[in-house]
């Protein structure tokens, strides 16, 4: 039943390595987290990765596998390409710790920048009533197991470290939709504006729905369509209604 | 050096619920974890939070909730544990729907709950079947929620909440008996750390890891038990591990991975290979009476549940792992040694996916198997520890050394002898809030800081440098032997000569340890990592296999095949790990009696299985 693949790991520190060889013994059913566990024990004890359920639950296993953001938890060897060598690398968006591991600290930043949920005043704890209707959109949004493989994917990211300062990702914009969503949520009493700080302040507009996003989540979230499109939806229909323009002129609050 | 004054071990849901609570009595709190902010275990749970609301059947109340507790456990539990957990769950819930949690609903919009193994009523608040990422969620954006209005006072996000992302403390450090700080090392750099604090709460989970085959994550092993012993303090009831019956058993390499309770909490049934519903043969005495004997009326009962009695697929964890155990052994198992899990005939396909996302997708990409049209395979796995750090009920204090807390699983007592399912995450944040407050109480309440001790921060580093001397074995085959110990000779059901066994393996892998060699630099190095993490590893599981080879009897997560029944006399005992120079003893202690008006919450016909007649007497003497 078992037998020998051949991977190529990525192996170095802070951007400066190369690629090792190994051959190592695969048995049915395996993930490639499995192969590394057994390189692990075997062959390169110091072999660094992180990883923590080993059932796609958590979102740290996350590298590239023969060049596409995966969960090495996830991706069963018997869906990869025969006869071919598995090419491991880091998340190449991120800076290089050390081999499969990278420096993630972005996400973290991204995530304080978005202000949180904003309990409604007049409700005390137990008294919120919401609709299951009302709540499946942003439930879907909550599935995310940050594993940061849409934040890896997106080319305005990927291909332009200069936008890092100014562009929030995928992922946080998400998270801005979720609460924009969130049917007691009480930032515009707040004086929050949460539409146009995805657009102002976590940079919306760099998103061009492309949907390589959607395409590599690992819980199916619709990111582009349930999340990213219909924010920017509501970022113009803020934008150029001009019931609302003319609220926000004489200091009506616009109702969401 | 760096210094707080609430040092938080761990950031799953007792942890976080901790540092929240210590930060909002106005103090500096550090909350150090071994991975990344939100992977902590608490990911995993899956089913819900058990919480007496009673949103779905008003007839729920904190009572109930208590009794279901104490029969799971049976009675092995600290009752004031279990009456704080059954009053404060709900509002613990609650609160986490003002920090932006959304749960699932009922149709008149209040948090939906479900039906579990032993709760009397629909009981479990949860989001589909990954109840334990909403919990970490909405928890993780709470600090950060605080972090945000720190950096509006002061300009600084970690002002007074820092998270220490990827770092592993080694040694809490001491000035005389009481808590001085925290020793550790930074697995990016392969530095040491260390913080000096008042107080230290451990909030680290479980021990799964020095198993073989478990649904525990990569963080569970044993660290906070370890860190406790080696403190001073005791480690309460370690022999009563959670066989969880329902682990995934096919392909090997995800054997153990959690199929979550709510399937049988949702209609999913069991069945042998002989196409058997088993679980109505294995009732034991103490449940007869609650369960229903026939499959009519076990189907009945989720329609109407007041006029039938609940399916025996509904028992508690430790009765339903036992009966899969036997069906295998007796010849009665699937192809991969398991048996059945069927929802496929019990709903609708879309009905499967809407309440079970999780277990669709995970047994479709790991197993190819599609739970919509054919039966689960499943068998026991080692899920939970209900034994830990004997800790104050109230305070979650450890009455041993002064400024040191525990909370969650890493916590003893609050489950006695098995925990239901839904306790562990309504118990993390129970008790996760009261470690946070009364180690902020404790600590601001000090006149005089402890002062760390050179000499203590030296010998903690020597001791983790030591792997890289030269010569010694490699950490990872040790791990192996080490599950595979525990696995064949402390699991599901134990003897005295097997464990007598084990204790002897233990102590040559104790040996070997502490000569093990890693190879590689000190930079995020998980050879080195795991050489560190197996000192706790031993020394939680020496706890496990001696206090079971002391408790001669079986009881929730400790079967004993040579002591098969339950004994009423051992329920008035608790076993007490401590370390000293000669490794780990274990003393008896007494179990405090229950109160009285929690007591009469029963009806004396149960509670005469549970206590001797002696205790029963005093009792009506009162």
């Amino acid at each position: 039943m078992s037998k020998d693949v051949e991977f190529r790991i990525w192996r170095g520190e802070g951007g400066q390595g190369g690629f090792a060889n190994y051959r190592v013994e695969v048995n049915e059913g395996e993930v490639v987290l499995d192969l590394v566990h057994r390189l692990q024990a075997t062959q390169a004890p110091d072999l660094a990765v992180r990883w923590n359920c080993k059932a796609g639950k958590c979102g740290s296993c996350s590298a590239e596998i023969n060049g596409r953001p995966r969960l090495l938890c996830m991706t069963r060897m018997s869906t990869l390409p025969a006869g071919q060598p598995v090419v491991l690398t880091p998340l190449r968006a991120f800076p290089s710790i050390r081999d499969l591991v990278t420096d993630v600290s972005f996400n973290y930043a991204k995530a304080r920048e978005v202000p949180s949920f904003v309990p409604p005043a007049e409700l005390k704890p137990g008294e919120y009533r919401m609709r299951q209707e009302d709540v499946n959109r942003s439930q879907e949004f909550r599935k995310c197991i940050e594993c940061f493989l849409c934040q890896d994917t997106c080319h305005a990211v990927r291909d332009h470290e200069e936008n890092k300062a100014a562009f929030a990702g995928p992922r946080f914009l998400m998270r801005v939709a979720e609460l924009d969503m969130h049917p007691l949520d009480a930032a515009a009493e707040a004086g929050l504006d949460r539409r146009a700080d995805a657009q102002d302040v976590h940079g919306l507009g760099y998103c061009n729905i492309t949907k390589c996003c959607t395409e590599v989540c690992p819980e199916h979230i619709r990111i582009t369509d349930n999340a990213l499109i219909p924010l920017k939806e509501r970022v113009a229909d803020r934008k150029y209604d001009p019931l609302v323009w003319l609220g926000s002129k004489i200091g009506l609050r616009p109702k969401s | 050096m760096d210094s707080y004054d609430v040092v938080v071990v761990g950031a799953g849901g007792a942890g976080l619920r901790a540092a929240i609570e210590a930060r909002e009595q106005g103090l500096r709190v550090a909350v150090i974890c071994k991975s990344l902010f939100g992977k902590a275990h608490t990911v995993m749970a899956e089913g819900g939070i058990a919480a007496a609301m009673g949103n779905v059947n008003s007839g729920d109340s904190w009572q109930v909730h208590f009794r279901d507790t104490m029969r799971g456990g049976k009675f092995l539990n600290h009752w004031r544990m279990a009456e704080l957990h059954a009053t404060e769950a709900p509002e613990r819930v609650w609160e986490l729907e003002t920090w932006g949690a959304l749960f699932d609903r009922t149709t008149d919009g209040r948090i939906s709950q479900r039906n579990f193994g032993g709760h009397e009523y629909p009981r479990l608040a949860h989001v589909g079947d990954r109840t334990g990422l909403e919990l970490i969620r909405t928890l993780q954006q709470k600090v950060v929620s605080l972090q945000q209005q720190d950096f509006k006072e002061s300009g600084d996000y970690e002002a007074r909440l820092k998270v220490f992302q990827e770092y592993t403390v080694t040694r809490v450090l001491k000035e005389g008996d009481r808590v001085a700080g925290v020793f550790g090392y930074v697995r990016e750099s392969g530095q040491f750390f260390s913080i000096a604090a008042p107080a230290v709460v451990l909030a680290t989970g479980g021990i799964g890891k020095s198993f073989k085959v478990t649904s525990n994550s990569w963080e569970y092993t044993g660290d906070g038990h370890a860190l406790a012993l080696l403190a001073g303090a005791s480690l309460l009831n370690m022999e009563f591990v959670q066989f969880h019956p329902t682990g995934m058993v096919w392909p090997p390499s995800v054997k153990g991975i959690l199929v979550t309770e709510s399937v049988r909490g949702d209609g999913g049934v069991l069945r042998n290979s002989e196409g058997r519903r088993f679980m109505f043969d294995y009732v034991p005495e103490v449940f007869k009476g609650q369960y229903a004997q026939t499959e009519e009326e076990a189907d009945r009962w989720y329609a109407d549940p007041d006029h039938n009695r609940r399916p025996p697929e509904l028992l508690p964890r430790d009765e339903v792992a036992r009966a899969i155990n036997s069906e295998v052994k007796a010849g009665r198992g699937t192809a991969h040694g398991g048996v059945q899990l069927d929802v496929s005939s019990r709903l609708p396909a879309e009905e499967i996916i809407r309440r079970l996302p999780s277990m669709y997708h995970q047994f479709k990409e790991l197993a190819d198997v599609d739970i919509t049209r054919e039966p689960m395979e499943v068998g026991p796995t080692c899920h939970y520890v209900m034994g830990g750090v004997e800790v104050d009920p109230d305070t979650a204090a450890s009455p041993a050394v002064a400024g040191l807390y525990a909370a969650g699983e890493v916590a003893g007592g609050m489950h006695g002898s098995n925990r239901l399912g839904g306790n562990s995450l309504s118990d993390l944040l129970v008790f996760g809030r009261r470690a946070g407050l009364h180690a902020a109480r404790y600590a601001a309440g000090l006149t005089t800081r402890p002062v760390v001790d050179q000499a203590q921060l030296d010998a903690a580093a020597a001791e983790a440098l030591a792997p890289f001397a030269e010569g010694g074995e490699n950490p990872y085959t040790l791990h192996q032997e080490l599950q595979q110990t525990m696995n064949d000779l402390v699991g599901i059901i134990r003897r005295a000569g097997e464990m007598k066994q084990a204790l002897d393996r233990l102590a040559v892998l104790r040996r070997r340890a502490a000569r093990v060699t890693v190879e590689g630099h000190r930079q995020f190095n998980p050879g080195w990592h795991l050489a560190l993490d197996l000192r706790n590893m031993l020394l939680a599981s020496e706890c496990v296999a001696r206090a079971g080879l002391l408790r001669r009897e079986s009881r929730g997560g400790h079967t004993r095949e040579d002591w098969p029944g339950m004994d009423r006399d051992w329920r008035r005992v608790n076993l007490v790990c401590t370390l000293d120079e000669d490794g780990i003893a274990v003393q008896r202690q007494a179990n405090p009696p229950v109160r009285s008006d929690l007591l009469a919450l029963f009806e004396r016909e149960e509670l005469a299985k549970y206590f001797t007649p002696e205790e029963l007497a005093d009792e009506q003497g009162r």
